[in-house]
């Protein structure tokens, strides 16, 4: 097999492409071929990685363009003309190579209050949650997030607008205010709504396209932006 | 502006935005049922003068319109010119008052037979 042409990010924003050779292989994943250079080209080479199996969240990068988690991403799949380029994640601070700060991304997720509060101690009972019931469902089409980043990477609207909390913490707000159990939903609703929240979404869908697990950010934040309007209405917020 | 003021005007926008579509939709109809029809421009006016179902139409329409554009305008401007705060806040609603102010003379001189 041909060896693979790969351009990998070097140094900060300012940084550059830096070219590699590395050997095909069967079932070679966009992660086997950083790893494969920095353990065989380049030392130097800075990533982040830790299950390698699309459990953890912390590989994702930029391949050919796209944000990808890049364990679960095969070169056969996003390879054109036989050249892949790795970058960093958009719309977040490089710290260096393939490294991301994602201070930003973790703390919006605090900021939209993607913290459960509830009434209980350890010493109550369970709370029943019918999995049939409406709420439930809602909060299992959004809580497989890993908190990888590709989707806030992939949204134009974090990129025109720092503020902008950015799908995944909007994703796990939603889960939240589905949870019948949670205690601050007013609380939540206020923090989620406004320009930096769920109402600058344009509904681009780059979130719901992107997203490794296949989850729909999306459409958690157009059932904000319904709950915030009728929150606000009522009174509650 | 306060969070509750821009939810406020998210709701105003998307329900401006449902009324504009049932509005651009009436209005395609009508403009190509008169110029299939042939009708002149004195044949429409004719039937829309006095009509006050025709004027209440149209200045629903040029409500929605007012309501719309300055909303989308201004997040425009803040999310492509960085252009956010008070100043851009009059700015769209300058815009929005002055699309009220033209469309609204429109309908009159339509729907009232004075000059447009």
């Amino acid at each position: 097999m041909e060896n693979l042409q790969v351009r990998i990010w070097r140094g900060q924003e300012n940084g550059g492409f830096q070219e590699f050779e590395v050997p095909r292989q069967e079932s070679q994943t966009v992660l086997d071929v950083v790893t494969y250079v920095q353990r065989k080209c380049d030392p130097t080479l800075s990533y982040r990685f830790a299950c390698r199996v699309g459990v953890c969240g912390s590989c994702a990068m930029t391949v050919n363009g796209v944000s990808r988690w890049t364990c679960r991403t095969h070169v056969d799949k996003v390879a054109e003309d036989n050249k892949v380029e790795i970058a960093p994640l958009r719309n977040l601070p490089v710290i260096k190579d393939l490294v991301t700060d994602m201070s930003e991304f973790f703390d919006k997720w605090a900021k939209a209050r993607g913290r459960f509060a509830g009434a209980t101690t350890r010493k109550d009972g369970f709370a029943p949650v019918s999995p049939e019931s409406k709420e439930r469902k809602r909060v299992d089409a959004g809580i497989e997030c890993i908190g990888c980043g590709v989707c806030y990477s992939a949204c134009d609207v974090v990129t025109w607008n720092k503020d902008y909390l950015g799908p995944a913490a909007l994703n796990r707000a939603w889960t939240l205010v589905n949870d019948v159990r949670d205690t601050e939903r007013a609380e939540r609703l206020a923090a989620v709504a406004g320009d930096a929240g769920c109402h600058a979404c344009h509904t681009h869908l780059n979130c719901t396209e992107r997203c490794p697990k296949g989850l729909s950010p999306t459409a958690g934040i157009a059932g904000l932006k319904r709950a915030v309007l009728a929150a606000t209405l009522a009174g509650e917020i | 502006m306060s969070r509750r003021s821009e939810v406020l005007l998210w709701g105003a926008q998307r329900i401006s935005a449902m009324v504009l579509a049932l509005c651009v939709v009436v209005h395609l109809i009508t403009m190509i049922y008169a110029v299939r029809s042939g009708l002149s421009g004195a044949e429409i006016l004719g039937r829309t003068q006095g009509n006050v179902g025709w004027f209440a139409f149209y200045a629903l329409f040029v409500a929605a319109v007012s309501v719309h554009a300055p909303i989308g305008l201004r997040t425009i401007l803040a999310e492509t010119l960085n252009w956010r705060g008070k100043s851009a806040n009059v700015f769209s609603a300058i815009v929005g008052l002055s699309l009220a102010m033209w469309g609204l003379r429109a309908v009159t001189a339509v729907f009232g037979g004075g000059q447009a």
